[in-house]
């Protein structure tokens, strides 16, 4: 193999696993530390620049990072359940435990002077909101349009209060909307053609994915007064439109859109409330930890059952019939549903919840002004990587752009989107991207003293609190999870291994004593012939099974040999620099910040050569 | 000096042996030694043969003297039993501990300061009684824990770090151990476990007294150019008489080599010491033609490493005393002590 070439910011980046796989890549480690340190201020200034809600986030991400997380591979066949860090609860702490008004006053001014420049967001959720928090502290002019009165999107309407409460939601958009942002609330955009008669110099669409799937079986419509949409219907919750539901309830769909209609119907009345799945348990799109909650409060969710009727009587709803299957996967290993033959299920109920999906609507945006939409899907044609439509002044992002996904995704579109629209008002080529900001650090404080603590904890992951069911259930708007406390807070943060600090090798003064092979906890290090990756991953100390993590490979040393370390399972303890008499090994903070909209974003970064 | 514990987090695919145990189950506490300290891959080499051995930790009894050396016990095998004696008195406590119990697996650990000064009277004893142990020197010619001075390995015209050069003749351990009669001798570096650990392994399975010099660079005081026990030196100057492959009896025999180029050692318990030869006419079967090539080699300066000498048809002292088959340790009062009639009929029996 090639020696590793560690100036490519990717390379140390990956081995970061949360924050590579953080859609805003968000410095996990970094915040974490800080959260530790008792440093809840500069915690959520980390996340606020990465992220732009790290309250709402804290309780309501999907967190891409956990899975991803090194701790969750580490803990392998280690004794207890192998568990990642709690990254996102980890993240409310420091929103839980901020000072709010030195919070306020660090937060960026509105900008003095004006550039002369107006761009238009549609719709006021994640995604438009951190368009305009990028673009308005640089002078630009922009005008939120919001349907409802007020911003957040889905985050405010269809998130359920027991999950997120609406004084976080007030306080991050507020942050935003304080940027010399124009909100115009209750203005819903009726006709793109319109919006672009206004002369915008640029136009973002963040109107999400607004459309809930229906689902059209015999009864649909003869028993329609007690069968809903889930998204509608969260909505009408909200706004206090709907404020019971009958006592069965049935709830079709295995989102977390599903999750939130189950726990708010138990809020409401239902009783005996029971969540319907086509497809097995294990493939429900829903998060696990959300399928945990809704089974926590008593809702069974019942999968391998496929709706064929809504059953009514007198043109009242009274129950539902499923066929049962059973999943068959073919020779291409694709799954089918294939009935069971048994006898059709039938439950009765009272209610009914469609959560089965959602989709994109564009009624508003007309085919003939340039926007090419795509034949199949009818979406919009957007660039993944710049966010642009085939109307370069027109850009995507959120749901509306690529379909549901959730609110980490749209705020990594909104600064993408960002990013797009400075560089093409300032007359640069947006296909090239900015550089991320990098920074390498030696963390060496002594002889054996490193500025990050190096020891690990063999804790097992710290659960977060809930408030007592007999409270929770009674009211919509008592939130179920309570937060870490300051102690749990903190023995959690340390469970995190510091991933950003990185295992930095030199070549030139290794004596090749053996010191790092010998001491490594893990068997990450290794000396020895160089060969073809997939030959080298099998004869290390240890194999390296795990392709999706790199190998560090040193250029050839005095007895010849080369130096591989496996980034997998590494616990970035530092005991191999402790232990490596000339300091070829060093452990370096890298601190990587991606480049959002702004002068950063205009410099054209020549990177040297490998 | 490393102030943290090593963690406990071991690499998921990390397995036991047939004793159940792990590889990190034979390790001790985090060393103490100075970091890149050759001695702590000796540890590390005899945790990797233990663990290899499916040796039962708690069947070992690790003994050791005074020196950076004689410190490492504590950094291998944490579940065995551990004795550190005063200075150069190891080979007594241990040819006692022998005679008490000669069923346990003796280790003793030492270093060039240990054995070859202070402790050279008991050294040399403990070898020509042929005691039943793995005895490791752990040699990098020079007093680390006093700073630096020249030990007695030290080669004529070495370099200290200061830049003095060595006027005293050295003492070859590996010469007076084949002289003295050990019937297993060989030679490792800390800087090469692939032929380390397989030495180890050999030794452990070895019935007598099994010496294995091991070269140990100082990092601290030895280290620098013009000393011949450096990392560098060493690697340049390294000449293996040949590569050993430790067979246990279960495993079977795969490797082809060309004839004459291996020799098969079949120790007591029928494992089997596979030698591929390096030097072509080395045979380490034959105790003189050993020193002599050691001798040969040493005069222009090389260090000759691997299994130098091996005595398939070894005694140990038990053997040589003729005791009774029970270790004395689990013989009852009457039978240690049988009574004035029965030193009556001894003495008796003498005049």
């Amino acid at each position: 193999m090639k020696p590793t070439d560690i100036r490519v910011p990717d390379y140390f980046h990956k081995v970061v696993d949360c924050q590579w796989a953080c859609p805003a890549h968000t410095p996990v480690p970094e915040y974490i530390r800080l959260i530790a340190a008792g440093r809840h201020d500069d915690a959520y200034m980390i996340n606020w620049k990465s992220n732009v809600f790290p309250g709402i986030l804290g309780r309501t991400c999907d967190r891409p990072c956990e899975p991803a997380c090194r701790r969750g591979r580490v803990e392998e066949n280690n004794g207890a359940k192998p568990e990642p860090v709690a990254i996102c609860r980890l993240k409310r702490v420091c929103a839980d435990n901020k000072d709010a008004e030195a919070i306020r006053a660090r937060m960026p001014k509105p900008a003095v002077k004006k550039n002369g420049r107006r761009i238009a967001c549609v719709g006021a959720g994640p995604a438009s909101l951190t368009v305009a928090r990028d673009l308005a502290p640089l002078g630009y002019h922009v005008t939120v349009f919001e349907a409802d009165a007020k911003g957040g999107g889905f985050m405010r309407t269809q998130v359920p209060r027991f999950r997120l409460p609406e004084a976080v939601i007030d306080e991050e958009v507020g942050y935003i909307l304080d940027l010399g942002v124009e909100f115009r609330g209750g203005t819903r955009i009726a006709s793109m053609r319109a919006l672009l008669a206004q002369k915008f110099d640029a136009v973002f669409v963040g109107s999400g994915a607004p459309r809930g799937r229906d689902l059209e079986i015999p009864g649909r419509r003869e028993a329609a007064a007690n069968i809903h949409i889930g998204l509608d219907w969260l909505a009408s919750v909200y706004f206090e439109h709907v404020k019971k539901i009958g006592r069965r309830v049935i709830v079709l769909g295995g989102g977390n859109t599903a999750m939130d209609c189950c726990r708010s119907s138990r809020r409401l009345g239902g009783e005996d409330v029971k969540v319907i799945v086509r497809s097995g348990f294990e493939e429900m799109k829903a998060s696990p930890w959300e399928k945990e909650d809704a089974m926590h409060e008593g809702i069974p969710i019942l999968n391998y059952l496929v709706p064929k009727a809504f059953v009514h009587e007198h043109g009242k709803l009274t129950g539902m019939t499923f066929e049962k299957v059973h999943a068959e996967h073919d020779a291409k290993g694709r799954r089918r549903l294939v009935p069971t033959g048994e006898p059709d299920q039938f439950f009765e109920c009272d209610d009914v919840l469609i959560a089965i999906g959602q989709e994109n609507a564009f009624p508003w945006i007309e085919r003939d002004i340039g926007i090419e939409f795509d034949a199949e899907w009818d979406m919009p044609v957007v660039d993944k990587m710049t966010m642009q439509s085939s109307n370069p002044k027109v850009f995507f992002g959120g749901d509306a752009a690529f379909g549901p996904k959730n609110i980490i995704w749209a705020v990594a579109h909104g600064h993408d989107a960002a990013v797009s629209i400075d560089k093409l008002l300032n007359g640069g080529d947006i296909r090239e991207r900015p550089e991320p900001g990098v920074s390498l650090i030696s963390q060496k404080m002594g002889i054996h003293e490193w500025s990050y603590d190096n020891d690990i904890s063999n804790d097992a992951r710290y659960a977060v609190p809930w408030r007592d069911k007999a409270q929770t259930l009674k009211s919509i708007k008592t939130e179920v999870e309570l937060g870490f406390d300051a102690k749990s807070a903190l023995a959690e943060a340390e469970r995190c291994l510091n991933c950003d600090v990185q295992t930095v090798f030199t070549k030139d003064v290794c004596i090749e004593c053996d010191a790092c092979v010998d001491i490594c906890p893990m068997d990450c290090i290794s000396f020895t012939s160089n060969g073809e990756e997939a030959d080298l991953r099998t004869h290390l100390s240890a194999p390296a099974l795990n392709l999706t993590q790199a190998l560090y490979v040193s250029d050839t040393l005095k007895t010849g040999r080369v130096m591989v370390k496996d980034e997998d399972v590494c616990l970035h303890c530092g005991l191999c620099a402790e232990r490596c008499p000339t300091g070829a090994w060093d452990m370096r903070k890298f601190f990587l910040e991606m480049t959002h909209a702004g002068p950063g974003c205009h410099k054209q970064v020549k990177r040297e050569a490998a | 000096m490393t102030w943290i514990a090593k963690p406990k987090l071991h690499h998921p695919t990390l397995t036991c042996n047939a004793a159940g145990f792990t590889r990190r189950d034979y390790e001790g506490a985090v060393s103490t030694l100075c970091a890149g300290c050759g001695h702590d891959s000796i540890s590390a080499a005899i945790i990797q043969a233990c663990w290899e051995l499916d040796i039962e930790p708690h069947r070992v009894a690790k003994l050791s003297g005074i020196g950076c050396s004689s410190k490492t016990p504590t950094y291998f095998l944490g579940q065995s039993h551990g004795f550190n004696t005063v200075h150069g008195r190891m080979p007594s406590v241990l040819t006692g501990a022998n005679l008490a119990n000669k069923e346990l697996l003796y280790l003793g650990v030492s270093g060039d300061g240990d054995s070859a000064s202070i402790g050279i009277g008991q050294f040399v004893h403990a070898i020509r009684r042929g005691v039943n142990m793995v005895y490791i020197v752990e040699n990098n010619g020079v007093y680390g824990l006093t700073k630096g001075q020249f030990s007695a390995t030290a080669d004529l015209g070495s370099k200290s770090k200061k830049g003095v050069t060595n006027t005293d003749s050295p003492l070859d351990m590996v010469g007076l151990a084949l002289q003295l009669g050990a019937s297993f001798v060989a030679r490792g570096f800390s800087g090469d476990k692939p032929q380390l650990v397989p030495l180890i392994k050999a030794a452990i399975k070895h019935k007598g007294s099994a010496f294995l010099d091991v070269i140990s660079p100082c990092v601290a005081f030895n280290n620098h150019p013009g000393s011949t026990k450096s990392y560098d030196y060493v690697r340049e100057h390294n000449e293996a008489a040949n590569k050993l492959d430790f067979i246990d009896g279960r495993d079977e025999i795969t490797v082809d080599y060309a004839e004459g180029e291996l020799i098969d050692v079949t120790q007591h318990d029928g494992n089997v010491i596979r030698l591929r030869k390096l030097a072509a006419s080395y045979s380490p079967h034959d105790r003189v033609a050993a020193m002599n090539y050691l001798h040969e080699r040493s005069a222009k300066g090389e260090v000759v490493t691997g299994l130098l000498y091996v005595d398939e048809d070894s005694h140990d002292l038990h053997g040589h005393l003729n005791t009774v088959p029970t270790p004395f340790n689990r013989l009852g009062a009457k039978e240690l002590s049988p009574g004035s009639a029965t030193l009556e009929k001894i003495n008796a029996a003498l005049r």
